[in-house]
């Protein structure tokens, strides 16, 4: 943790309220996301008991599990997902625009432009807490390798149509939020606490009412008061008044309430079994009707809150403007994206349960690419971001003070301004160390030479983006008076080396992984739950 | 005359007084291993937890009730997985620890599956003990002990532990088997979860071992505790058990050391007022002085391991340590340890400016205001 | 009957397999573990040579492109006719300007230019970028534990067959974004190019060098067992082969009794009083810089197996180690406000691979408020303990012990990854209870 964002979570303590952790909004958000607010049952890998999803505040989905250990309900509610989610995806999937993107020509080996199509947007999931995203992954492979009736009439307890579709896009999800300042899918604890520190831990953090409650309190408390509520206070019956944001349930909620709530359904059931006449029988179906009715209000209870903080949240963040790189950024998700949905259309296999050495690899790699790149946007981005990067030595602001002419040696002399700045921070500066500032967006590269009276004063030679001419370009080279901010950390990242096919897998990585095979879906035993 | 009493009894008599009248010891439970090992540290956990009081009970008299409690569908979930890998004489279970740990061995058949029930646990402790010498002499024979009682003197008084399982191989050796009800996917699990139990099967390793020092005699070596462990959960979405060998010489490594620390409760113990007590019968400012009376080290991963950790954290807030925001925020703070030492010292109304620390706050606090104020503008 | 250990022998003897296996060996990868100090670079040295001699075309892999400079120059100083291509990356001053005045080394940013040379090296990051129709036949990996799998993977096809050489203790690779979605992959990216390797081909060939040749018999024991406890090894010199003596008599002081403690044993703590302190401790910082003063003032004269006169100790053959930049900056100026210029002062990453007389470690958990795991970290501490050749002097604050006493335990484990030894904590526990014994406490 930095000394600055110790100091504001210092200061929110002392003055009972979050304070800011970023001056401009670091996460693409789109105008119509789509919430998921979702709940599992305890014990059991992904066992969905309901949720709450769409993309209107006022009108969410209901969706419900009265029993969560039988199949065919759990399916059900697979399958009512897939009837919000796919379609809020595939309203994205149509609009195209053309782009161009670089790529082997497979004859010659030559890196080549071509013309393709970029979606104009994407669209964009967000739950409460990370242990909701998660969640997504969970529930996108316990999906994605199941069988239809229409693919596999043989299968044994066939999946509803879109379910395995749903589970390769929840995958897609997933993976896709594991790189670093992408916002297909994020988690609202994430968003906020990115945006503003409060005066409580990082741990108490990932409980989002009390994370909430901090940032805005209600009138005439603190948001530590309003936070210690949010997290303790339970009602007469021994009910949290702020249920967790799931998707794990509180065991009181569970033991008192949902339990019992679950027994009457299963009574029910079981007496409109065993009903022998058509009256009997329609009787027992309103008795049935009522315990679902029942354990859809349980859910809703469970979930409405949630659902209303993570709106609140999303209304909080939009009153900060969007850093100037953001945009970029999303352009990188509407890519993997428009990528993921090609390979659906391109009918291959879903995703595997482990990835290949090669593919591994290249995930990593562009997972750190991403990360050394939001670093540097988010600084370029933001005054507060970059104060952490001056006070670490890892970048310098200051008043230009001096600027002389200078030239490279060689045929064709080019400019080399030196440039004299003065400022009172303290950077780690070597010989000759490289450092670069923003010049219309784009870096401009400069070297140091020398510091004077202890470090106040900074020379730098400026080396690149003046033109070709003799004499530089005006405006390319600062000017006394300027107000200058150097970083020594570069501000784009160099792609990397290209890895080999995984079909070229090297023997040091155990050789090509061989012909993929389609991955067998789970076993499905008598008892099997989930 | 009665004879002079040796330092263990004493603090055995000690702890006890500790607890409160009639109040019995607590086992040394899962629960109380992933405290000392979340916060090895805290003299107020050690003594509790030495004392074997019930730190449950002892919140909810203090008014800051734990927030632990568990989901009976994740009890009954975890009780039928158990049952079920445990069935038909643990044919599974032993099937697996021979896959995953003893593939040279004979595979079981007819393994021997002596019961265990005694009363007490003092008595269970001694059947297992049995159970485990009468297996000693059995060579090429596999033994399931399920549900075996061990006992481990912690702090001058035996702590008791229930494993879910120790396996005797053909060759004597013994295998800690734990079955956890969180899913083995697709090859992986939860790492947290399975530190936690490794952790934990490295407690019964070490009970273990001291039973096997008990077993040797000149004609036979002690039996060998093997170090890796058998963890088995559930497989991917299914109820199927899958195992996994974890090996925990680390874990035991760690424990072995953080257990001998906690004979300083004597010294813990012995720095009490007169007549301290921990019992939840009596009155809350009683109570709250008796805790009072220990420090604590309050971190904010106490809250998902500890059941006292609402009110240390209360307690730790009232004090304006910011330690309270979590361990890391003091690494750069140097001997500053309260909010408002911090602040004023970053505001520079108090501090030594030669201090680093001093000096990096208000630099801090310069750059933070500098940004700020630009964003404002 | 007693054997006597001959670590010329020993060492020969490891180094003779080795270069059996590779040059004449059927496998495809020999892996080479070497302790500190144990000859890592003569080895990787000579094979180079071997292989050359052979007529086998070689390609060198090395991590950084400081130790790519030094193999270039280390080979030219052994053979200065054979011609050696060093291949450097485009940016400016991409190589060592020491290497312009070697005749037979030819430098080049593009493979095509170097083809044909007997050896060509450069870093693992730049072969990634290099692409060939006919692999090399031979290949040798240097700092093999120090790269990570993916950066193998990238180059592993450059090669038909290749020696890797690294020492197992020294820091391990990392990645700058988690991976733990790929632990207990057998070629997980973000492992070490030696644990890829082996998991995959287990029955390579797997060497070790025996003797430590840096380290004194004071040193090596201690670096052996809380670093390498299954691996163990021993130092080239008994002990009384070396000695560190001191012109000018102690005044006295803590840095001088130190100074002393370690010339006698070859280990000395300098404790400080218990504070919580920031990471530049201003009177740690102040005592690095105090001792190696004195270090310097009291006109020091090693002696050594390489030359029969004592060597004076110059400020050449004394370093400073932290764990971090800043402290590191922070004990140049107090050098400098003491007149000392020209002592390396540096973390643990790049003292890798280093080698002094004397070495004063500030203690990475000196003052700390909490142990961190990147303070705890094995290679961290067994970096900073194994550089000297005399002696290591510790500046510390008490309180550690219960510092690492209070650490929680509560480490992840993945499933299907194999444990590493030894544990930072433990470690850790091993190398202060040692030092104790040669505590001198003081209060500057």
């Amino acid at each position: 943790m930095s000394l600055i964002s110790t100091l504001a979570r210092l200061e929110a303590v002392s003055t009972g309220r979050a304070q800011p952790a970023a001056t401009v909004r670091h996460r693409h958000l789109g105008d119509r996301p789509l919430v998921l607010v979702p709940l599992i049952t305890a014990g059991e890998a992904g066992a969905p008991l309901g949720a709450l999803v769409g993309t209107d505040r006022d009108a969410p989905r209901l969706l419900a599990v009265p029993q969560p250990r039988d199949r065919d309900l759990r399916f059900a509610f697979l399958a009512e997902l897939a009837g919000v989610v796919l379609p809020y995806v595939d309203s994205y999937a149509e609009s195209v625009e053309a782009a161009e993107r670089t790529e082997t020509d497979p004859e010659t080996g030559k890196r080549v432009k071509v013309e393709v199509d970029l979606c104009a947007d994407a669209p964009q999931l967000i739950v409460p807490s990370r242990a909701g995203i998660d969640l997504v992954r969970l529930l996108g492979r316990s999906m994605r390798f199941r069988r239809t009736a229409e693919q596999d009439p043989e299968a044994p307890y066939p999946a509803p149509p879109r379910v395995p579709l749903l589970g390769r896009w929840l995958t897609h999800f997933g993976e896709r939020a594991r790189v670093p300042g992408s916002s297909l899918l994020l988690a609202m604890t994430d968003l906020l606490g990115r945006h503003w520190v409060t005066g409580q831990s990082t741990l108490e953090d990932q409980h989002l009412g009390a994370l909430l409650a901090w940032i805005d309190p209600p009138e005439g408390v603190t948001g530590a008061e309003a936070a210690l509520r949010a997290e303790l206070e339970r009602d007469e019956q021994g009910q949290l008044l702020c249920p967790p944001a799931g998707p794990a349930t509180d065991p009181a909620f569970d033991n008192k309430l949902l339990a019992p709530a679950i027994e009457r359904y299963d009574r029910a059931r079981t007496a409109l079994a065993a009903a022998e006449d058509g009256l009997e029988a329609d009787d027992r179906l309103g008795a049935l009707t009522a315990a679902e009715r029942e354990i859809r209000d349980l859910v809703l209870s469970r979930t409405r809150p949630t659902w209303d903080a993570v709106w609140r949240g999303l209304d909080l963040l939009r009153e900060l403007p969007e850093g100037a790189r953001v945009e970029e950024r999303w352009t990188r998700d509407r890519w993997s994206f428009t990528g993921h949905r090609d390979r659906l259309l391109a009918g291959e296999p879903p995703q595997p349960r482990r990835d290949d050495a090669v593919t591994a690899a290249n995930k990593l790699a562009t997972r750190e690419r991403e990360q050394a790149r939001l670093e540097a946007q988010e600084a370029l981005d933001d005054p507060l971001v970059m104060a952490g990067r001056r006070l670490s030595g890892e970048a310098f602001a200051g008043e230009v003070t001096d600027v002389v002419m200078a030239y490279s040696d060689g045929k064709r002399p080019s400019p080399r301004p030196l440039v004299t700045v003065r400022t009172d921070d303290r950077p780690q500066l070597g010989e000759r160390t490289k450092v670069y500032r923003s010049l219309g967006g784009k870096p401009q590269a400069a070297e140091f030479v020398a510091d004077e009276e202890d470090g106040a004063y900074v020379v730098l030679r400026v080396l690149d983006k003046m033109g070709r001419g003799k004499e530089p370009e005006p405006g390319s080279v600062p000017e006394k008076g300027d107000r200058v901010c150097f970083t020594l950390f570069e501000h784009e990242q160099r792609g990397g080396a290209k890895l080999p096919d995984p079909e070229e897998t090297p023997w040091t990585h155990g050789g090509p992984p061989g012909e993929a095979a389609l991955e067998p879906a789970d076993p499905v035993t008598e008892e099997d739950v989930l | 005359m009665p004879l002079p009493r040796t330092r263990g009894t004493a603090l055995r008599q000690q702890l006890a007084e500790l607890r409160g009248p009639d109040v019995p010891a607590k086992a040394l439970d899962a629960r109380a291993l992933a405290a000392l090992a979340a916060n090895p540290g805290c003299a107020r956990r050690a003594i509790l937890d030495g004392a074997g009081v019930n730190k449950t009970a002892l919140a909810s008299a203090l008014g800051s009730p734990s927030a632990f409690g568990q989901s009976q569908f994740a009890l009954t979930r975890g009780n039928a997985f158990e049952a079920k890998v445990k069935a038909d004489g643990g044919a599974e279970l032993l099937r697996l620890v021979h896959e995953k740990l003893d593939r040279s061995a004979e595979p079981p058949a007819d393994a021997r599956v002596p019961d265990l029930t005694a009363s007490g646990p003092q008595g269970r402790t001694a059947r297992t003990e049995l159970e485990l010498r009468e297996a000693a002499t059995r060579p090429g024979v596999w033994t399931l002990l399920d549900h075996p009682m061990l006992a481990l003197d912690v702090a001058g008084s035996p702590a008791f532990l229930e494993p879910d399982a120790v396996v005797v191989h053909p060759d004597g050796t013994w295998t800690v088997v734990e079955i956890k009800s969180f899913p083995l996917l697709d090859g992986s699990a939860d790492p947290a979860k399975v530190g936690a139990a490794a952790r934990q099967a490295a407690v019964y390793v070490l009970a273990l071992e001291e039973v096997a020092a008990r077993l040797a005699s000149e004609e036979s070596p002690a039996p060998r505790v093997r170090h890796r462990v058998l963890l088995v959960c559930p497989r991917d979405f299914s109820n199927l058990p899958a195992a996994s060998a974890v090996d925990i010489r680390k874990q035991r490594a760690v424990t072995a050391r953080q257990l001998a620390r906690l004979t300083r409760i004597e010294d813990i113990a012995d720095a009490l007022p007169e007549g301290t007590c921990f019992s939840p019968e009596l009155p809350v400012e009683e109570l709250t002085a008796a805790v009072e009376s220990v420090p604590a080290t309050y971190a904010p991963e106490c809250l998902s391991a500890c059941e006292l950790a609402f009110h240390c954290r209360a307690r730790s807030r009232e004090e304006g340590a910011v330690t309270t925001l979590g361990r890391p925020v003091r690494a750069e703070l140097g001997g500053l340890t309260t909010v408002e030492e911090v602040l004023a010292a970053a505001r520079g109304e108090a501090g030594d400016p030669g201090d680093p620390a001093v000096a990096a706050l208000r630099r801090a606090a310069a750059l933070r205001a500098e940004a700020l104020e630009a964003a404002c503008r | 009957m007693t054997t006597v250990f001959d670590p010329s022998a020993a060492a020969g003897q490891a180094t003779d397999a080795i270069l059996r296996d590779t040059l004449h060996g059927t496998a495809r990868g020999v892996v080479v573990d070497s302790p500190p100090g144990a000859g890592k670079s003569t080895l990787v040295v000579r094979a180079a040579l071997e292989l050359a001699e052979a007529g086998h075309p070689l390609m060198v892999v090395a991590q950084t492109n400081a130790q790519v400079d030094d193999l270039v120059l280390r080979l030219a100083e052994k053979n200065p006719e054979l011609p050696v291509g060093r291949l450097h990356s485009s940016d400016s001053d991409p190589y060592d300007k020491a290497l312009d005045g070697l005749e037979n080394v030819r430098k080049s940013a593009k493979a095509a230019d170097l083809a044909g040379l007997a050896v060509v090296i450069s870093t693992a990051a730049k072969w990634a970028h290099v692409k060939v129709d006919e692999p090399w036949r031979h290949a040798i990996v240097d700092e093999a534990y120090q790269m990570r799998s993916d950066s193998l993977l990238a180059v592993a096809g450059l090669f038909e067959r290749a020696l890797f050489v690294g020492d197992p203790g020294q820091l391990d690779p990392f990645a700058i974004v988690g991976s733990e979605q790929w632990a207990g992959l057998a070629y997980d990216p973000s492992a070490s190019a030696v644990t890829t390797l082996l998991a995959h081909n287990p029955d390579l060939p797997q060497h070790r060098l025996p003797v430590s040749w840096r380290l004194p018999a004071s040193a090596a024991p201690l670096v052996s067992d809380a670093f390498y406890p299954y691996t163990p090894f021993r130092s080239g010199t008994g002990p009384g082969d070396r000695t560190l003596a001191f012109g000018v008599p102690s005044d006295g002081s803590g840095p001088d009794r130190v100074i002393d403690e370690a010339a006698a044993s070859g280990w000395g703590l300098l404790e400080l009083p218990a504070r919580h302190t920031p990471r530049t401790d201003p009177e740690a910082v102040g005592a690095v810089a105090t001792v190696v003063r004195r270090l310097l003032d009291r006109a020091g004269a090693a002696t050594s197996e390489r030359a029969p006169a004592p060597a004076p100790l110059t400020a050449d053959r004394i370093a400073v180690g932290t764990a971090h930049r800043d402290q590191a900056a922070a004990v140049r100026a107090a050098l400098a406000g003491l007149g000392v210029t020209d002592v390396v002062v540096d973390t643990a990453n790049r003292l890798q691979g280093r080698e002094y007389d004397v070495t004063v470690v500030l203690h990475p958990l000196s003052g700390r408020p909490d142990a961190t795991a990147f303070h705890l970290e094995t290679g961290r501490l067994c970096v900073l303990a194994s550089r000297h050749r005399h002696a290591c002097i510790v500046v510390c604050r008490a309180g550690v012990t219960d510092l690492l006493d209070d650490y929680p335990s509560t480490e992840p484990v993945q499933l299907g990854t194999v444990v590493k030894f030894p544990d930072g904590w433990e470690a850790n526990h091993a190398v202060l209870a040692h030092l104790a014994e040669h505590r001198v406490t003081w209060r500057p």
